[in-house]
């Protein structure tokens, strides 16, 4: 059921090469966000962020919600590669999130003078990197390779079914506590909950950047998968 | 290969990975009634885990075993036919002799509890000690109540790990007559043990375990004979 | 039916030997009247009244228990080796995890109960009718932490370092429950209407039958080999 090395390795070609694909259309969703749109008019530069950090929590959290979808899989098929799979996911979405919160705080310092001010975006970033870190944490206390892909399999679909639940908190709690957003839709000021509709030339830069940013997704972690197949395939050769 | 008219327990094809570790590959068994089938091996031969797999602690990677006509790992009324009795007591030692029994039985959704854990507990001479916890006992005493745990719910077939660490020669003596009243009463025994002196006497057939296969399978008397042969077998290649 | 009372014998059994050695019961509650004693004591005594307090220490406190507690459900079957036996049984893996989970349960009640007067002396707590309130909040949440805990334990008893890695995967499971509660409470608190409560209440039953159902259905497959 582990393909030998050399399947492995062309799986890392094709993920390499969607990487750097996406990696220069992320050049061209910059260039698209400063030069060829307009600053917005409530919050000027530090709305921007939005069309890196809606994108990115974004594929963050599916890349969550995947390991859990793959756990089930798991239990169905049996299939260990789907393991290595998850391991994947999990691991390049903990790096979009550990890059919303860092480059998060450094704005937010920039623009409201506060490093972390409980915005929801950055709450639930923060919930979801806890989440992932525990799933890493059980990964690495065990040994035998079955009993660790059933754990882990346990583990993410409970967390997926967590998800709503951070959804649901964040929402309320951010309900009690009214807080900047960072690169939030316009909204008026007395109506802070309001669901914006953007104009065209502020919405097409968001839209193509979530189109990229889930090419990058799917190139890192087919880059990951390979490395994880060709680790397993050692493996198998050593024992 | 000695065939039992109706094998009590038949495994075929029994296969277990870990990984790419193979413990158990093509192990094909079967065992009928008033039969003591010892299993002996190197380690890491894959004696305990071919005995875990018998059990239904331990889902095998291939192949399946039926005891008594039903596919033990497909249903969990399967393990009701199995007592074990291993190294480990698997006794509560904050509980009573009595309590530990009356838990089991109720785990076996036995009726008539009290009176068969009684009953147990006389069968192996603790019922003057019924009620002290079972963290007191001796080494020997352990070993005794936990062959009541083993036989409570009355099991065609008992599975032994090891059953003989740690005994005194006196203990030991015992645990053999009780087994050897079991396999006279048409119970299927099968025991796993790195001494095989230990069962020798009372076993009625042998199964050596290499590497994770069967490398010889006969009735006891004939296993000198059996040996030689396949010794032979082992020089020529 | 025989899985209910396999899952009943199992959870008697936990709670029997429990109360014979009463140990882990006994350091539980002390653990939850020093984390009370801990927020007292290192709280602003001139900024922050005992009573703006209360609602959310409760909440951190049983927790905090409830992770003390929930180690302690796999340790006693790890030291006796005597899950075999169960596992041994014709009983169904989900009728383990009832037992287990209605074990903690109880123990967990156990130690709520103890606590829940001291924290009513300690922080001078005067909602007298919304006690019953805060009772159930209590009761819902307890669920919630245990189900999700039982199945976790499970996992991290056989890994070595069970201790540390059980409220690191626990913790961020029990937040949701944890805010929904103490949201309810600070309501309470603030005198508004059992009506509005409700919602909190709904909040946290859902996350008990999501969690429920799930760790029911996951359970057997943390007890396979």
């Amino acid at each position: 059921m582990i393909p030998d090395s050399s399947a492995a390795d062309r799986v890392i070609r094709r993920g390499r090469l969607l990487t750097v694909v996406g990696l220069v259309l992320l050049a061209g969703i910059y260039l698209l966000a400063f030069q060829f749109t307009p600053a917005e008019r409530g919050q000027g530069l530090a709305f921007k962020i939005l069309y890196v950090h809606a994108p990115a929590a974004w594929a963050a959290e599916t890349a969550f919600v995947l390991v859990g979808l793959v756990g089930i899989l798991y239990f169905w098929l049996k299939d260990e590669r789907l393991d290595v799979f998850a391991e994947a996911s999990a691991e390049v979405g903990m790096v979009f999130a550990t890059v919303i919160l860092t480059t998060g705080p450094i704005w937010g310092r920039t623009i409201w003078g506060h490093y972390w001010a409980w915005d929801p975006r950055l709450t639930f970033t923060l919930l979801l990197y806890v989440l992932f870190a525990g799933y890493f944490a059980l990964r690495s206390a065990i040994r035998d390779p079955a009993e660790r892909a059933r754990f882990a399999a346990v583990l993410g679909i409970m967390g997926m079914l967590l998800v709503p639940f951070i959804h649901l908190t964040v929402y309320l709690f951010r309900s009690q506590h009214p807080m900047p957003v960072l690169g939030r839709p316009p909204c008026p000021l007395e109506n802070p909950d309001c669901a914006p509709s953007l104009p065209w030339v502020l919405l097409r830069p968001l839209l193509a950047s979530f189109v990229v940013f889930t090419l990058l997704y799917v190139g890192f972690v087919t880059i990951r998968y390979g490395i994880g197949l060709r680790r397993a395939a050692q493996e198998g050769s050593d024992a | 290969m000695p065939e039992a008219t109706t094998p009590i327990i038949l495994a075929q094809g029994l296969e277990r990975r870990f990984g790419a570790l193979v413990a158990l590959s093509g192990v094909d068994l079967a065992v009928g009634a008033g039969e003591l089938v010892l299993v002996v091996g190197p380690n890491g031969a894959g004696k305990s885990t071919l005995l875990r797999i018998l059990a239904g602690l331990a889902t095998p990677t291939r192949g399946r075993v039926r005891v008594r006509g039903v596919d033990l790992h497909a249903d969990a009324e399967g393990r009701g036919a199995i007592g074990f009795l291993s190294h480990q007591s698997l006794l509560y030692d904050d509980l009573t002799a009595r309590e530990n029994l009356q838990f089991a039985a109720a785990l076996h959704g036995l009726s008539g509890a009290d009176q068969l854990v009684q009953q147990a507990l006389e069968a192996v001479g603790l019922s003057h000690r019924a009620d002290a916890r079972a963290g007191t006992f001796s080494r020997g005493m352990t070993q005794r109540l936990a062959i009541a745990r083993a036989t409570l719910h009355s099991p065609p077939v008992l599975l032994l790990d090891e059953p003989f660490t740690g005994l005194d020669s006196p203990a030991a003596n015992a645990l053999r007559e009780r087994l050897r009243k079991e396999r006279d009463g048409g119970r299927v025994l099968v025991c796993v043990t790195h001494d095989p002196t230990e069962v020798w006497d009372i076993a009625t057939r042998v199964v050596v375990l290499r590497g994770g296969c069967v490398v010889l399978d006969t009735l006891r008397p004939a296993v000198l004979d059996a040996f030689r042969s396949t010794y032979a077998g082992l020089l020529a290649t | 039916m025989k899985t209910l009372r396999a899952a009943l014998a199992i959870a008697a059994k936990d709670l029997r030997i429990e109360w014979r050695t009463r140990t882990a019961l006994l350091t539980s509650t002390v653990f939850a009247a020093l984390v009370f004693l801990i927020f007292v004591f290192s709280r602003d005594t001139g900024g922050v009244s005992l009573a703006t307090l209360a609602p959310s220490v409760l909440w951190v406190t049983l927790a905090l228990a409830v992770m003390v507690a929930l180690n302690r459900a796999f340790l006693l079957e790890k030291e006796n080796s005597a899950l075999e036996g169960i596992l041994l049984a014709p009983v169904s893996r989900s009728a383990i995890f009832w037992g287990k989970w209605l074990a903690n349960l109880g123990f967990v009640l156990m130690i709520e109960a103890i606590a829940f007067p001291l924290w009513i002396l300690f922080f001078d707590v005067r909602i007298q009718p919304a006690l019953l309130v805060v009772a159930l909040l209590a009761l819902l949440a307890a669920i919630g932490f245990t189900a999700v805990g039982t199945v976790f334990s499970a996992m991290t008893v056989r890994t070595r370092f069970a201790e540390l890695l059980l409220p690191v995967l626990l913790l961020p499971f029990m937040i949701p429950p944890l805010f929904f509660a103490s949201q309810g409470t600070v309501r309470l608190f603030e005198g508004r209407s059992v009506t509005e409560i409700w919602s909190w209440l709904r909040l946290l039953a859902l996350y008990d039958l999501a969690f429920l159902a799930v760790a029911t259905m996951l359970f057997p497959k943390v007890m396979d080999e």
